[in-house]
């Protein structure tokens, strides 16, 4: 399914010859919008009326809906849902079951649509859709609202989900006006109760338009038979809304993803601006190192810009040879004036489950943020969100499609934003380290000012631990830390002579890794290593074996 | 990009840089081929001449500029592709200096494998989809980039950025990784491999506005001009050397381009007259066909493309 430029408006921009309309798409904007809606509220179809409407539906495709064996529209109707359920199985069992993404585009814009099925096992679907939305639109089916008397279960938790994926502007399509005669009373009662969840939600930016994406009803053409409804179709607007991200203003923020030295003479860093804009001549700090210096060229193939903003692919070549590899980060310096990003071991965060294990404390996942991967351990879970009910309520672990807001510390500090405040720099996604699934997506929301022990066990993440001369007693401490997620070895190996003792621990530490050693190092070594180490150096000389192992056991 | 240029340097020194959906999609492009390249061992890019290959090029040119582009380009060839296809890949690559691995299921060509006697659904499975599971695992490619695209066909809809593969090079669309934000999970296990789409999010219309905006040589069989051809399953089918001609069949001179570049029984061409980019993109827009419309392998059965990409097709 591919792109059409129609007119369906009579405002439409007037296209004189083949080169304004070449000016025009070159100059267009991009819009992504998602659509949230219950099993049966008609989403396929309206997906369908909106592309076939606007012509983006091909002749050859639509006859292949017409032949197709499956065939759930009755009354002589075109099932539009055919158009995007792609899967087989989807077609056989009437059901949408994953995120599809469609493309059209108008003579105003060009959209993508990130299509997400509503059931109720699929959550994690819509918040994948609505992580990159620039408007999310929630359908809702008027004739179940009147049946059920008040908005249904999914459709709060589609608008609380849109709310937590920070999506700018949100729409609710009532769908199915033609099955309640297109009344305004109905209308009505529905716009009452979704302004009140919106208002709960803090939701600023909400409009409302009654349709029937069956009949086409307000979908790209104004409906005649709700004379009472005066506000923009569907189409016009998505056409129309202003396109205003937060990540375009604000502090810069650049994580480096590469670091390209194609000769000698050039050390370029590769990435994408997150947020803000970065010239030419701009002070900027390096994040872990903190060192300052300035921007001497943004390189590009089409050659040097002055100034790069969000979202823009760049190289930056700085003045100062300085330490910066992938993921750190290129941020506005302090001395501008501008807001440092936090830079902190701990963090907590609202979270969507998508995995079946479900998250517990005390477990480590992978975490990636930015261009940085860590280690984060799960240090508590501050509250489960009822997505029904909008309440908080207390939970040691989340389920699939669970939402809750979670503690985590990590092995390797993170330099970020809230998830409010810039999506890029706020948003991590967690990943299990043997199945290597992705489990879970966080949104962060401050970094953890005071940590609250949960138990009398020492939680704290050492870098190395020294048990000198008590080989059994190491071996298990190495259990422990493993046990409770943590990733150790020991480093008495014969091939590491003590004079390279710092340069592993270093090494290990860098890779989030903690070293054991039962090895008989000197007070000096040991001080050198405590000097880099990101985590304590523990030095266990003490006898009371049951004590030093408790103290890096972790209680559940 | 040269012709766009102007928006930018107008604007920088008051706002933000506003980028149109080129730029934007442009951006999103270099920012996974570089992702890609900093998180894999031994990533390849799957290189089939077509239109988009060729953006996929140029936008890997842009990404690590001002080095050269940091993994081979892989072409796997059927034997079957047409003449002038392989002509402008030896050309081009040469020109670019970009390091070409061509890989043919010999074994396959040489015992006679054609998509009449065997239908498309095997052919390509031999000469496309094993010669490409062959070729990755020779190679040793932890990551392979192809050109495909979300708007060409309806399970493409549901293809991740990074598209997991099992040790047997095949897709489970049940089963695959929810990708949010622009945050990759390119973690594997032996043997598993990603195959990672910087394409996803374009269009054919794009696609055509790209190569016109930044001026990038294709194929000239993209471009209408008047060809040999015979009617063959209602295709207009492109004569070229050593075809055999079925009975009945007879060779007329038509005003012909090919929209999408496969192999030579199994393309079709479409009767145009339109021999630049801007009338090719002006009957694009007016022509509402989709183009793969003319690609037998999509059509054999439906779900077909589905069925395919679960074997390891991409």
């Amino acid at each position: 399914m591919s792109t059409h430029v129609v007119t369906p408006l009579e405002d439409t921009v007037p296209v004189r010859s083949f080169e304004d309309f070449l000016e025009a798409h070159l100059g267009q904007e991009m819009l992504r919008f998602t659509t949230a809606g219950s099993v049966d509220d008609g989403k396929s179809t309206l997906i369908g009326r909106l592309l076939h409407d606007t012509k983006s539906v091909y002749e050859d495709q639509l006859a292949a809906v017409m032949k197709s064996r499956v065939n759930r529209a009755s009354g002589g109707h075109v099932d539009f849902s055919l158009l995007t359920d792609g899967l087989k199985a989807e077609r056989e069992q009437g059901i949408t079951i994953d995120v599809a993404y469609r493309y059209f585009s108008t003579a105003r814009r060009k959209f993508i649509i990130a299509d997400t099925p509503g059931h109720e096992q699929y959550t994690r679907n819509m918040a994948t859709g609505a992580s990159t939305a620039d408007v999310a639109i929630i359908l809702i089916d008027a004739k179940a609202f009147a049946k059920a008397g008040g908005l249904l279960p999914q459709s709060r938790r589609h608008t609380y989900i849109a709310s937590l994926l920070g999506i700018p502007h949100v729409v609710a399509a009532v769908n199915k006006m033609d099955l309640v005669e297109y009344s305004q009373e109905s209308f009505d009662a529905i716009r009452h109760d979704f302004e009140a969840l919106c208002a709960q939600l803090g939701l600023a930016d909400v409009e409302m338009i009654p349709v029937s994406a069956l009949e086409g009803d307000n979908v790209v053409t104004p409906s005649a038979a709700m004379p009472w409804y005066h506000g923009p179709t569907l189409l016009k607007y998505l056409e129309t809304v202003p396109l205003v991200r937060a990540e375009t203003t604000g502090p810069m923020r650049f994580p480096v993803q590469l670091v390209l030295r194609p000769d000698a003479n050039f050390r370029g860093f590769a990435g994408q601006v997150a947020r803000g804009t970065l010239r030419a001549g701009d002070a900027v700090m390096a994040l872990p190192s903190r060192k300052e210096t300035t921007v001497r060229r943004i390189v590009t193939y089409d050659g040097d810009h002055a100034a790069a903003s969000y979202p823009q692919s760049i190289t930056v070549e700085l003045e100062d040879e300085i330490d910066l590899s992938r993921g750190e980060m290129l941020v506005a310096a302090e001395a501008a004036g501008e807001m440092l990003p936090d830079v902190s071991n701990s963090f907590r965060a609202m979270v969507v489950w998508m995995n079946e294990d479900p998250l517990v404390i005390g477990r480590t996942y992978i975490a990636k943020h930015t261009t940085r991967t860590v280690r984060a351990t799960v240090r508590a879970i501050r509250y489960r969100v009822d997505v029904n009910s909008l309440e908080e309520l207390a939970s040691d672990s989340i389920a699939m499609n669970e939402i809750a807001e979670v503690e985590f510390e990590t092995n390797l500090p993170l330099f970020f934003d809230s998830y409010r405040a810039c999506r890029w720099t706020g948003s991590l996604i967690l990943i299990d380290a043997l199945s290597n699934a992705t489990v879970g997506a966080a949104m962060i929301v401050a970094p953890v000012t005071e940590s609250a022990e949960t138990s009398g066990a020492d939680r704290s993440r050492p870098s190395l631990v020294l048990l000198r001369g008590r080989q059994g007693l190491a071996l298990l401490v190495r259990d422990a830390l493993v046990a409770r997620g943590e990733r150790a070895v020991m480093i008495d190996d014969s091939l590491i002579p003590d004079s390279a003792v710092a340069a592993v621990v270093r090494a290990l530490d860098l890779a989030g890794v903690i070293a054991i050693s039962s090895r008989d190092l000197r007070h000096s070594e040991v001080v050198e290593i405590g000097g880099f180490a990101s985590g304590a150096v523990r030095v266990e000389d003490g006898s009371d074996e049951m004590a030093i192992l408790n103290s890096f056991a972790v209680s559940l | 990009m040269a012709l766009l240029a102007s928006v930018e340097s107008e604007t920088y020194e008051v706002h933000p840089v506003r980028l149109n959906h080129l730029q934007a999609l442009e951006a999103e492009s270099i920012s996974i081929l570089r992702e890609a390249v900093a998180e894999f061992a031994r990533p390849v890019m799957l290189y089939s001449i077509g239109k988009d290959s060729s953006v996929m090029l140029r936008l890997a040119q842009k990404a690590f500029y001002p080095g050269k582009i940091p993994f081979p380009l892989l072409h796997v060839d059927t034997s079957y592709k047409f003449p002038e296809m392989i002509r402008f890949r030896d050309e081009y690559t040469r020109e670019i200096g970009a390091d070409l691995i061509v890989h043919r299921n010999e074994t396959a060509i040489a015992a006679g494998a054609n998509p009449y006697t065997l239908g498309t659904q095997n052919c390509c499975g031999l000469l496309k989809t094993r010669s490409l599971l062959d070729a990755l695992e020779e190679g040793g490619f932890d990551a392979a980039f192809g050109g495909a695209r979300r708007d060409e066909e309806k399970s493409r809809a549901k293809e991740r950025v990074y598209s997991f593969r099992d040790s047997a090079g095949q897709w489970d669309p049940k089963n695959q990784r929810p990708e949010l934000w622009s945050l990759y999970n390119s973690r594997l296990r032996k043997g598993e491999s990603i195959r990672v789409f910087p394409l996803s999010n374009w269009t054919e219309l794009d696609i055509w506005l790209y190569l016109y905006a930044e001026k990038i040589p294709i194929v000239p069989l993209y471009f209408a001009k008047e060809r040999q051809i015979t009617i063959r399953g209602g295709a207009l089918t492109l004569v070229h050397e050593g075809m055999k001609l079925f009975p009945g069949e007879k060779v007329e001179q038509i005003k012909v381009r090919m929209r999408s570049l496969g192999c030579a029984p199994c393309t079709g061409a479409m009767r145009s007259d339109a021999d630049t980019l801007p009338k090719i993109i002006e009957e694009l827009i007016t022509f509402r066909r989709s183009e793969r419309e003319n690609r037998a392998i999509d059509h054999d059965e439906e779900g077909s493309m589905e069925v395919k990409k679960r074997e390891g097709y991409f």
